[in-house]
């Protein structure tokens, strides 16, 4: 079988699979280990030791936040997995740290040190890994996928690996916005899915961004709690660090805004800051900055679906889709059936990597290895159309960055994308509606000329589902929201499937309505 | 962004190349690789924390470029500081092992509205 992407849930669907006795093949972008959202920073993760009321009521707190989206036994089941593959990821030599009961403390994970971990992890139980390689097409027949075609970015080679089974594990799309790590993440595995008849679950759910330097790439807010806010003239925003409602979009709105880590006060608590986000200071002490006692310009940098919960619609508890032998995991799957309208940011999504891998990569396995060895002869199509050449219908060569510009022009903007209201998605969608046949246009011949036009039409796929979704979704719930319906619609509590490319098609999609009598339904859903 | 390659440090064993998630290094005729993509840096630090030779330097900036000098990154001890925060090389206690994260809300400053 193979795994499409090496970020932590690539990287657990493949250890899963190799683990079930299948042969297996990891394809990733970049490289297993460097890749992601995860590698450069680090993780929180969701760590509840097995104590059922614990977890019954932690279970409770995330189903109410997540705009009654969320399914209670997925976020079990959650908790489950994590805690066991934690232990696991214990036992191949992460050093967590212990409190002074000699409790381990699992609940973060320093990026480089587990993402070099897990290549390690996945090259001994047999993985062939394919660096530098990423995915450009799956390969369909009636029966569903048999595998991917691909391009190696350092020599321009082209791969082809059949395979039963594929889990996509390409991560979400971030329009390259420079978050850390997050510009691998371009909504290629959406594209591929959509390419062979896969919905998209809840890509209304994309309207996060997150604070990094202006100058700078840092997306990391937790250490902002220690921050004093102040405007250009000095005048003090906010004394105690907290972001909570609008406000750093507001006043960005409004102007530049500027923080100092005052709160941190002594020695200490500094040594004890820099020791948990070590990336976090590394722009400021390389501009010559000390962000304990002199001030820095915030920016907020969007962070597409990787922090929203929007992806590829799953069917089933195995991440299996609707299409035979494709499954999703990580963020290139909707996370919607754990964290709901909420972001999933940070411990949910990377605890949901981990789990949504392990169960892809083990169904893949078994079904890739109840198929047996007919992959070879089965007629395979290669199924990639828009940003390829087999999709180009003008012969004039499609100016990448130009497009890719005008995408981000779309999806960048506060005054769009954060403050959404109906009038201004409907135009911007209509903008981004007039892009989409430029990516039809020749694609370059050179390695990255290839990838980036793929890349590009991703990106504006993705753009058009959300906002899509987005106005088919006429309430407030979660982190969704529009201006002229501010309040949740109880009639609204489902889920908003699309599909298609070039007509996209949007549906509601039921959820079940878990613990009967919770007080309120629907009216506390911007908790 | 990457903004420098040391051709006195570099070993050419192009783990750069190899690891770099957004392609931004090619192999350069004398064996030291080269920048060949600037433009493309994603501004991950990722590189320096592979590079054995600590030969390479990441500028904080995202959006433009500093052409720093080699010598001043040296005397500033700029030059392999990220791989040596995280503890990466012989010798050095790694991060994840001093970790402090599972303990920084016991010094989360107090809130007026909570």
């Amino acid at each position: 079988m193979l795994v499409i992407g090496g970020g932590p849930a690539g990287a657990w669907a493949a250890w899963s699979a190799a683990s079930q006795g299948a042969k297996v093949v990891l394809a990733d972008k970049g490289y297993l280990g460097s890749s992601g959202a995860t590698a450069p920073g680090g993780t929180n993760l969701l760590y509840l030791p097995p104590d059922a009321e614990l977890r019954e009521a932690a279970v409770r707190k995330r189903y109410r936040e997540s705009g009654y989206l969320a399914e209670p036994d997925w976020i079990h089941r959650v908790l489950d997995q994590i805690y066991e593959n934690l232990q696991r990821v214990e036992s191949w030599g992460y050093p967590f740290r212990r409190d002074e009961n000699g409790t381990p403390m699992r609940d973060h994970l320093q990026g480089p040190e587990y993402m070099r971990l897990m290549r390690r992890a996945v090259g001994k139980a047999g993985v062939k890994i394919l660096d530098q390689s990423p995915a450009l097409e799956l390969l369909a027949d009636d029966h569903g996928v048999g595998g991917a075609r691909g391009i190696c970015r350092l020599d321009g080679s082209e791969w082809e690996v059949r395979a039963n089974a594929v889990v996509v594990a390409t991560g979400g799309c971030a329009f390259l916005s420079k978050g850390l790590g997050c510009n691998v993440l371009t909504g290629d595995g959406y594209l591929m899915a959509a390419e062979v008849g896969v919905e998209l679950s809840g890509m209304e759910f994309s309207r996060q961004y997150a604070p990094s330097a202006a100058f700078g790439t840092v997306t990391r807010g937790r250490l902002l709690n220690w921050a004093t806010y102040f405007a250009e003239d000095g005048s003090v925003l906010q004394a105690d660090g907290s972001r909570a409602g609008d406000f750093l979009p507001l006043m960005l709105s409004k102007g530049p805004v500027y923080a100092v880590l005052d709160k941190a006060d002594t020695e200490e608590k500094r040594s004890i800051l820099r020791r948990s986000h070590a990336i976090f200071f590394l722009p400021y002490d390389r501009a010559g900055i000390d962000p304990f006692t002199q001030k820095f310009p915030l920016t907020l940098r969007y962070e597409g679906t990787v922090r929203g919960t929007g992806g590829i619609r799953i069917v089933g508890e195995d991440c299996s889709t609707t299409v035979g032998g494709l499954y999703a995991a990580g963020d290139a799957a909707t996370r919607e059936r754990v964290t709901g309208a909420k972001s999933g940011g940070g411990a949910f999504n990377a605890s949901w990597a981990i789990c949504s891998g392990t169960w892809a990569g083990r169904a893949a396995a078994r079904y890739a290895l109840a198929l047996g060895g007919r992959t070879g002869t089965r007629a395979l199509r290669p199924a990639g159309r828009s940003g390829m050449p087999a999709g180009a219908d003008s012969p004039a060569e499609m100016d990448a960055k130009a497009l890719v510009e005008a995408i981000q022009q779309e999806v960048f903007p506060l005054s769009i994308n954060y403050f959404r209201s109906e009038a201004g998605l409907r135009k911007s969608l209509e903008r981004l509606n007039g892009l989409w046949p430029y990516v039809h246009g020749r694609v370059p011949a050179t390695a990255q000329g290839r990838v980036r036009a793929r890349e590009t039409a991703a990106m504006a796929a993705t753009a058009r589902w959300m906002y899509t979704a987005a106005l088919a979704r006429r309430e407030t719930r979660g982190m969704h929201t529009l201006a002229e319906y501010p309040s949740a619609d109880p009639a609204q509590r489902h889920r908003l499937l699309v599909s298609g490319l070039d007509r996209i098609g949007v549906r509601p999609d039921p959820v079940s309505l878990w613990y009967e009598g919770e007080p309120a339904l629907g009216q506390e859903v911007r908790a | 962004m990457i903004e420098l390659v040391s051709q006195e440090r570099c070993v050419q064993c192009d783990m750069c190349i190899r690891v770099c998630p957004t392609n931004v290094f090619d192999s350069g005729p004398d064996g030291v690789p080269v920048i060949a993509r600037q433009e493309d840096c994603q501004t991950c630090f990722i590189c320096e924390a592979y590079c054995p030779a600590d030969a390479l330097y990441v500028a904080p900036y995202a959006d433009r470029t500093e052409h720093p000098d080699e010598r001043d990154l040296i005397e500033k001890g700029l030059l392999g500081s990220w791989r040596k925060t995280i503890g990466w090389g012989p010798g050095r206690t790694r991060l994840a092992a001093i970790d402090t994260t599972p303990f920084i809300d016991r010094i989360l400053p107090r809130r007026a509205d909570p």
